[in-house]
């Protein structure tokens, strides 16, 4: 029995959730988002990444209801939802700023939006109990926000929004207050309750590690656009342009221009009096045009000698070691300048290091290590 | 520690002197067993009997609790309302106009404000009264309410109010159940500075008060035209006692309150 692979992205019949249809936002004369079209799906942990300053509380905010698009429609399960005004969503929202009820208890600000339905109070009762053991904020319910640590507050904004059993629920940079470990440990909690309670999640963040992390997709933005929507796995191994291959990780950035060798592959000459690199492409390029081959540091080899299978191999001298505990990163300098990061595990605990500064070295990689890119 | 030089003592003692000299000197006649003034004749409280029984007196004083516990219900309504429109409302047609007109009471002279009050209701055929000087004090008081609220609400966390939406409630719901709440002490000390304003008003309730109904300091100030008994020290010195006892209760509760209710908001927000 083949276990089916979570991507309604992929199916043409499936309904999104969420549509996006060339919303453009804008303050005055300034544009924060830019003629956006996207899809999200029910299920799905869906992921905002980009600087601070592109545009993601405002589309946060454009989908709870705080702002309305200057063009373009926003449909939220097949229905135009420019009318509806927030109190009306089946929208929840966990703020930037978490914004608890400071004059109410955990127990209150977590039932305060179920009070709004006038729901029987056994019902509330019981919802919030659940809420707060799903939160592990049992033993706080009694307590004011302010008798809390930050990272209980936390849990308290994400119960208190998910307390309503909204359809979609947004994110707002929910981990950001906390330090790195508890963040981590939130990390998971968050998408065993997305699993646990099937809700649909937006999170924003500018952390690409807690969006490879948590999302069952990325959106890369940037000033306004989305740059590319994919799995974390083919925003990293397959970026459609340098912003992102940029943005996602660390990445060399070799320059140069192609030149087609058929078979799908292609030469990149990167500098003169050198031998051209090759790489396979499925986008193609004419003569002479200008591109980028981007390619992550642990996909290249380090070695004193010239590996003789190598498919690209070229000779440099390191310029630098950053040890990184269970890396090291390795930074030759090619001839011409070009100045290449080549990552290798340190598997073994206090073993010598081969190479040292100023030491001739080979690097090399296959020609499907990289992606050829135009922009 | 910086030690307090004669200079600093001197302007000290005269500044305070100057502010509380002639207040001490009617607080401790009124304790004047003599029916002259000028002279001390030992201490008796006798005036404060008297005065208990004299019921014009007693009738301006209802009256002037009256009028002032009422107008500053409504300054304070109203001046919450205003203040809540002018720093939330966004940008609408007039808004400048609007909050500048909202503070001109404020530098108004009492006397202009007074008139102006006193025509409209001949025009419009008001019987003066109770119920003039009540639409008179909330008039000039709202818009002291209004500054205090105003100041609060500028420092207010917007994304609570967005928060309650977010959750279900309406806009009126959102201000009664979270902002109102969290505001209440800077509405609690607006609805006292606007009680000791109407309390020892005197040139507007002139305007607008009539034959049926007189408050208090006017009273005082026709009694005084004709001299000064020990039973209006005795007055005045009660009235100096809750108007002290009203502003020191407003400074309290807004110093106090909002200071502790600030920390806890910034607390309830994340940690930055
Ligand atoms: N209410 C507003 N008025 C004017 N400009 C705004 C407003 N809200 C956001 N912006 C601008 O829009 C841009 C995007 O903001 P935002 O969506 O908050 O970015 P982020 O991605 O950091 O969450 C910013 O440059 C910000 O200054
Ligand atoms: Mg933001």
């Amino acid at each position: 029995m083949a276990e089916t692979i979570f991507a309604p992205w992929d199916d043409p019949t499936e309904k999104p959730l969420i549509r996006f249809r060339n919303v453009t936002k804008r303050f005055g004369a300034f544009t924060a988002i830019d003629d956006l079209t996207l899809d999200i799906f029910e299920r799905e942990f869906f992921a905002l990444l980009g600087p601070s300053g592109c545009g993601k509380t405002t589309m946060m905010r454009m989908l709870a209801g705080f702002e309305t698009p200057s063009e373009g429609t926003i449909e939220l399960a097949g229905q135009d939802i420019a009318a509806v005004p927030p109190n009306k969503r089946a929208v929840n929202m966990m703020f930037q700023s978490y914004a608890l009820f400071p004059h109410l208890s955990v127990y209150d600000n977590i039932a305060f939006g179920l009070r709004r339905d006038s729901l029987p109070r056994a019902d509330i009762d019981a919802r919030v109990g659940e809420m707060l053991k799903l939160t592990r904020l049992e033993k706080f319910a009694r307590r004011k926000p302010h008798q809390i640590s930050g990272g209980q507050r936390q849990r308290v904004a994400l119960a208190r929004s998910l307390a309503k059993a909204p359809k979609l629920l947004l994110l707002d940079e929910p981990l950001g207050a906390l330090d790195a470990k508890l963040r981590q440990a939130t990390q998971f909690e968050l998408m065993d309750i997305q699993e646990k309670t099937g809700t649909t999640f937006v999170i924003v963040t500018h952390d690409q590690e807690e969006a490879m992390t948590v999302a069952s997709r990325v959106a890369v933005m940037d000033e306004g656009r989305v740059m590319q929507v994919a799995t974390p796995e083919r925003i990293y191994e397959a970026p459609e342009s340098v912003y992102v291959a940029d943005f996602i990780g660390d990445v060399n950035i070799v320059p140069g221009t192609a030149r087609a060798v058929g078979d799908g592959l292609f030469q990149l000459n990167w500098a003169e009096d050198t031998v051209p690199f090759i790489a396979a492409s499925e986008g193609a390029f004419s003569e002479g045009q200008a591109c980028h081959l981007a390619i992550r540091p642990e996909k290249i080899a380090i070695s004193a000698e010239r590996p003789p299978e190598a498919e690209n191999a070229v000779h440099g001298k390191v310029l630098d070691i950053a040890y990184l505990g269970n890396l090291s990163t390795y930074h030759v300098e090619l001839p011409g300048g070009q100045v290449i990061k080549a990552q290798t595990a340190n598997t073994r605990r206090i073993s010598r290091r081969s190479f040292t500064w100023e030491d001739p070295v080979w690097v090399s990689w296959t020609k499907t290590a990289g992606v050829l890119l135009d922009q | 520690m910086n030690r307090l030089s004669w200079f600093n003592v001197t302007a000290l003692t005269f500044g305070f002197a100057f502010l509380y000299l002639p207040m001490v000197i009617l607080v401790i006649y009124s304790f004047n067993a003599s029916k002259l003034v000028t002279v001390w004749a030992g201490f008796s409280t006798r005036w404060y009997g008297e005065l208990l029984r004299n019921d014009a007196f007693l009738d301006a004083a209802w009256v002037t609790i009256k009028v002032a516990v009422v107008s500053s219900t409504f300054a304070t309504v109203l001046g919450t309302m205003a203040a809540y429109v002018l720093v939330r409302g966004g940008r609408f047609l007039g808004r400048t106009l609007f909050s500048g007109m909202i503070y001109a009471p404020l530098v108004m002279p009492e006397v202009i404000t007074g008139l102006s009050l006193l025509l409209l209701f001949i025009g419009i055929g008001l019987d003066r009264g109770v119920m003039t000087i009540v639409l008179a004090h909330t008039t000039f008081s709202m818009c002291y309410v209004s500054v205090v609220v105003s100041s609060r609400l500028v420092t207010f966390d917007r994304s609570l109010e967005e928060a309650a939406l977010d959750l279900g409630c309406s806009s009126f719901d959102a201000f009664r159940l979270v902002t109102l709440p969290i505001i209440a002490p800077a509405v609690i000390s607006g609805w006292l500075l606007a009680f000791t304003l109407s309390l020892d008003d005197l040139v507007i309730a002139s305007f607008t008060a009539g034959p049926s109904a007189t408050t208090l300091p006017i009273k005082i100030f026709s009694a005084v035209r004709l001299g000064v008994s020990p039973e209006i020290n005795a007055l005045s010195t009660i009235m100096i006692g809750i108007v002290t006892i009203g502003v020191i209760t407003a400074a309290l509760v807004t110093k106090r309150n909002s200071l502790r209710q600030q920390q806890e908001e910034q607390a309830a927000a994340r940690v930055a």
